[in-house]
């Protein structure tokens, strides 16, 4: 792999790790439920940086998260995160970056907004929830409409989130033409 | 923030990394066939001892957790509600008790002590792609990304902020994400230039 794939590499997994530092820059309207900005980041890294590397960063990141750093919203790291009831969600994040990239590429015929809408949603709510869901039911032995339940507050302001990502995705093509892997 | 090497030693501190982690693991695999409450509460305070004993250290780690308390009690009040208190316990209990042995497990042991245990299974990867010096190299370079992102963003908020009192627009997020991904270019051009390439990185690789 090229230096230039594994510097992008790092610093998406370092996006997604400074927006669990930040938590509240863009995300003005989480009324009472607790969002993290980090799933805006794994969208971000797969639409940007194609399927294989958006998966890598978000690999990556987590790699550095179990060694200890403390990088997850809340200050959470190391081994610990493995065993909490939401890992299903952190283990989503890799095929969710993946798919997010694979739509991407797949959609080159579609503006960059709308293609990037389209891939955040099927791969930072479709795949981040099928997984997130499987998580809650073996950790926490809910059953499937129980962890339906338990997730769907989470929706809404995970659509945003895709919006927002969509937004940045458009903006940043436009003011810098080499951002996305996939239309460059 | 991100190295632990200041923190006091303890008596785990001075056990090798690979025993702690094995341990963890067997620890894990014995604890989820345990549906007795009183076995798990058993082990619970056997766990909070050895917090204790850490002092002050442990406790203010004890508290990082507490973000997680809103889910613990959901996951319980749920399993409560559907399969009575004895499951709920259990259930909350167990995944509590493996939450604790693993960050005790991050608490003693450093970052390069775990990559130094790991550096094997990188060996072993490596037929499939997987070349250790990149991966440190990547390690690396997201420890020192962190910070960069955290100052540059800062500068432009500030900037924003000293103009108007409106709220910052998505506008500038994007214009900071294309302006870090040519930054992130510039830093491979200068690794490139600095002789870090494919050719040099797979001749001599030392391990980690």
């Amino acid at each position: 792999m090229e230096t230039r794939a594994i510097v992008r590499i790092a610093l998406l997994a370092a996006v997604i790790a400074a927006l669990g530092l930040v938590p509240s820059i863009i995300l003005p309207i989480a009324v009472g439920v607790p969002i993290t900005a980090q799933t805006l980041g794994v969208m971000l890294a797969g639409i940007i940086l194609g399927p294989r590397r958006g998966a890598l960063a978000v690999l990556l990141f987590l790699f550095v998260v179990l060694l200890g750093a403390p990088l997850l919203s809340g200050g959470r790291g190391g081994l610990g995160v493995l065993f909490g009831p939401s890992v299903g969600f952190l283990l989503g994040w890799a095929p969710a970056a993946f798919v997010s990239g694979l739509m991407m590429a797949r959609l080159r015929t579609l503006p960059v907004f709308a293609a990037a809408l389209v891939a955040a949603i099927t791969g930072g709510i479709v795949v981040e929830y099928a997984f997130g869901i499987l998580g809650l039911m073996a950790m926490a032995r809910m059953s499937l409409p129980q962890a339906l339940a338990a997730t769907a507050v989470f929706v809404p302001g995970d659509l945003l989130k895709a919006v927002a990502t969509a937004f940045v995705a458009e903006a940043s093509h436009r003011s810098y033409p080499a951002a996305i892997v996939s239309r460059s | 923030m991100m190295t632990d090497g200041l923190a006091p030693q303890t008596w785990l501190h001075r056990v090798p990394a690979g025993v702690k982690l094995v341990g963890l693991a067997l620890l894990s695999v014995l604890l989820l066939p345990v549906c007795d409450w009183r076995i798990l509460a058993g082990m619970l305070a056997m766990i909070a001892m050895v917090y204790a004993g850490f002092g002050r250290v442990g406790i203010a780690r004890l508290k990082l957790l507490r973000p997680l308390l809103p889910l613990l009690v959901v996951v319980g009040g749920v399993q409560a509600a559907s399969a009575g208190w004895n499951t709920g316990a259990v259930v909350t209990m167990r995944l509590l008790a493996m939450l604790l042995l693993a960050d005790l497990v991050s608490m003693t042991t450093t970052m390069s002590a775990l990559m130094e245990v790991l550096a094997p299974v990188f060996r072993l990867l490596r037929p499939f792609g997987a070349n250790p010096r990149k991966m440190a190299l990547a390690v690396a370079l997201v420890l020192r990304f962190v910070p960069v992102l955290m100052t540059r963003w800062r500068a432009r908020e500030e900037a924003w902020k000293a103009r108007t009192n409106r709220r910052i627009p998505l506008r500038l997020v994007a214009a900071f994400v294309a302006d870090i991904l040519q930054l992130a270019d510039r830093v491979a051009e200068a690794l490139d230039a600095r002789g870090f390439d494919q050719s040099v990185a797979d001749r001599h690789s030392p391990p980690l």
